[in-house]
């Protein structure tokens, strides 16, 4: 390895054969090229899934309510089902141990909104303190509703950064501000931000107590909202939150009186069930681009392998004159042996040096639907160059092998 | 320096045998000049491969400097080939992506020496054989004479006891073919023990003694008067 005769001779041999060295180092280097933008993307594409999943909490359950299919107790089907106070107030002191978050939601889909000349059209939504943490909601200024507007009915309002931009024209600071909502005052006492983007953020948020009494909302609650205190693990977790869903469910179904088996009256949407599906989705994507890897990586080690083969049996004749000049057997597979590394190694690493730069500089900038910033682990980067280059080593070294083998006198016969 | 007994090969293609040499005795003493003649597939060039550690015998004595060849493995093929023995052929057998210089040099650089001393060798044989100023050149740029005179300086660069030369005029025209028998005549004259192998009587008139090979037996082994090859130059 540090016999610098060899090494002279090795670059001597490869620099005098520039295009062989050039189209062997090619294939090595498009071969570890493919694999590491095909790895990138295979993590951009999970990375773009998780990002799907960070506009709320990812143990949220999410209740609301429908008409009922079923006919039950002598109630005809078709009756709608409406939530009240009391309702959460039970679930939320049963399950006091178990959550941590809660809140109740009433909503007022299109609220109109005014701010001196300004106007536009929100939803408003009542809710709880809580109701911030399982939005998943920064706050950029002031606060958040707390539990003294909440039980002094306070006329106040968080407003999303979108409904800010459009209402107060990012010119002056909305707090202590008053807007109108359908011609009642209320103070902006913050504004948020929503990973959920534009739609997320256009919306307002006002104690629930005053919503139900400004909006003629009496009693009456749209929604719940829980998440769970997180268990040991993700499938304890799940475990547990399916539980909770099914209890809330059979005790709303009594109180409501709906068919224990009516389906469509009371609707959940458990995030960690449906996030459990798409961490699925996401193992399924990152094993099919390993799969096309570890194919692109079978398919560079055929390629070299051929290579190999084919460079030894071109220099069958080239074998037979150094033997017959007194090489070693040992000295000529080790000479195709260093150079087939050699070879593969510079060409494994550019390629590997290439193709994570062009995916670290434009990687960030990349603007295809579902993929964030591709990027891929060096260490597994550079254990696939290192397993080509052994794969060409070894793909070398049985040609090489037999070349060596041939009798100098046969490997020297004119054809 | 070379002693041959009772020397005998076959070679076997599937279940065909075909007897090449049918034993052999044979004996070169140091400076000798020796020419191996014979019709087309007498054996001529199989009983040169063994003399020459290429191919190995199925049975018989070889001594070769007082050294017995037998059971040879590789290394020691390849290691006595080095130290005793330099090529020269038909083809002449040049590695196309090396320079004279280079080619010249090989057997050095397998001998173990420095890359500085090998090229001064290899420079002072290439003078030797009359091509100094082609040193740099591939030898897809030298005519037929060139590269086989390239090649004897590469047979001479490890200073081998015995010099094997199988029809190294073979493939050239007369006149190229007297140059290159003046160049061996004047390193015989030097000392070196030469085996030629040819179908020329010309040629093996200009050496000092002339071996017959008829279906793999000697049948006839001569001193001749040797013709210079400077006459005809
Ligand atoms: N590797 C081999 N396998 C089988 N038969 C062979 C082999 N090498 C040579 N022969 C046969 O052995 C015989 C002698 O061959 P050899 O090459 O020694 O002849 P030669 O005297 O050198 O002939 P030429 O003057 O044509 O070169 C020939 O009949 C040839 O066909
Ligand atoms: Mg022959």
């Amino acid at each position: 390895m540090f016999n610098i005769e060899r090494w002279q001779e090795i670059f001597e041999t490869l620099s005098k054969n520039k295009l062989r060295t050039f189209l062997t180092g090619l294939s090595v280097a498009s071969g570890i090229f493919i694999l590491v933008i095909l790895l990138g993307f295979g993590e951009g594409m999970a990375n773009g899934i998780k990002k799907e999943f960070e506009d709320d909490a990812s143990n949220r359950i999410h209740v609301w309510t429908e008409v009922t299919s079923k006919e039950y107790k002598g109630l005809n089907p078709g009756r709608y089902i409406q939530m009240e106070n009391e309702n959460y107030e039970y679930l939320a002191k049963k399950y006091e141990d178990d959550l941590e978050y809660k809140s109740a939601i009433y909503r007022i889909w299109q609220g109109a909104v005014n701010y001196k000349t300004e106007s536009g059209s929100y939803r408003i939504e009542g809710v709880l303190p809580d109701f911030q943490f399982i939005e998943n909601a920064g706050i950029t200024q002031g606060r958040f509703v707390n539990y003294m507007d909440q039980d002094g009915f306070e006329k106040v309002v968080v407003i999303g950064n979108k409904v800010k931009q459009e209402i107060f024209k990012n010119e002056e600071d909305p707090i202590d501000q008053q807007i109108q909502i359908n011609g009642i005052n209320f103070k902006v006492i913050g504004v948020y931000t929503d990973p959920g983007g534009d739609r997320e953020e256009s919306r307002i948020f006002t104690p629930i107590s005053t919503a139900q009494r400004v909006f003629n909302g009496a009693n009456r609650i749209r929604n719940l909202s829980f998440t769970l205190k997180p268990k040991a693990t993700f499938d304890e977790t799940l475990e547990a939150s399916e539980q909770f869903v099914e209890e809330m469910q059979q005790y709303l179904k009594q109180v409501h009186t709906i068919a224990p088996d009516d389906m469509s009256a009371i609707g959940t949407f458990n995030t960690l069930e449906a996030s459990q599906r798409y961490f699925g989705l996401i193992g399924n994507i990152k094993f099919f681009f390993w799969f096309v890897g570890i194919c692109t990586i079978i398919a560079g080690v055929v390629g070299v392998s051929n290579i190999m083969l084919i460079i030894v049996k071109e220099r069958t004749r080239e074998i037979g004159i150094r033997k017959a000049i007194g090489a070693q057997p040992w000295s000529i597979i080790g000479m195709i042996l260093h150079e087939a590394i050699f070879v593969t190694a510079i060409a494994g690493f550019t390629g590997l040096i290439v193709s994570m730069g062009l995916l670290e500089i434009f990687g960030p900038y990349l603007e295809i639907p579902y993929v964030i910033n591709p990027s891929v682990n060096f260490n597994v980067a550079l254990s696939t160059v290192i397993i080509l280059i052994l794969a060409g080593a070894i793909a070398g070294f049985f040609p090489a092998w037999r070349a060596v083998k041939i009798k100098p006198i046969e490997a020297l016969r004119d054809e | 320096m070379i002693q041959i007994k009772d020397l005998h090969k076959s070679y076997h293609m599937g279940s065909n045998s075909l007897h090449v040499l049918k034993g052999i005795n044979f004996d070169v003493k140091e400076g000798e000049l020796v020419s191996i003649m014979g019709s087309s597939g007498s054996g001529k060039s199989t009983l040169l491969n063994i003399l020459g550690m290429l191919d190995e015998a199925d049975q018989g004595q070889y001594i070769l400097d007082n050294v017995p060849i037998k059971n040879l493995n590789e290394k020691i093929a390849a290691k006595y080939r080095n130290e005793f023995l330099g090529f020269i052929f038909q083809s002449f057998n040049l590695i196309n992506y090396k320079s004279a210089l280079d080619n010249v040099a090989m057997p050095l650089y397998y001998k173990g020496v420095k890359r500085k001393e090998r090229n001064d060798t290899a420079m002072h044989y290439l003078e030797k054989v009359g091509l100094a100023d082609w040193s740099h050149h591939l030898p897809s740029e030298l005519s037929g004479g060139q590269k086989q005179r390239v090649a004897i300086a590469r047979a001479l660069a490890s200073d081998p006891k015995v010099l094997m030369a199988d029809e190294p005029t073979g493939a050239l025209d007369t006149k190229t073919s007297y140059e290159v028998m003046e160049l061996i005549q004047g390193i015989n004259d030097e000392g070196k023990t030469i085996l030629v192998v040819t179908h020329e009587h010309d040629i093996a008139q200009m050496t000092k003694r002339i071996v017959n090979l008829k279906d793999g037996l000697i049948i006839d082994d001569k001193k001749v008067q040797q013709v210079r090859a400077s006459e005809y130059v």
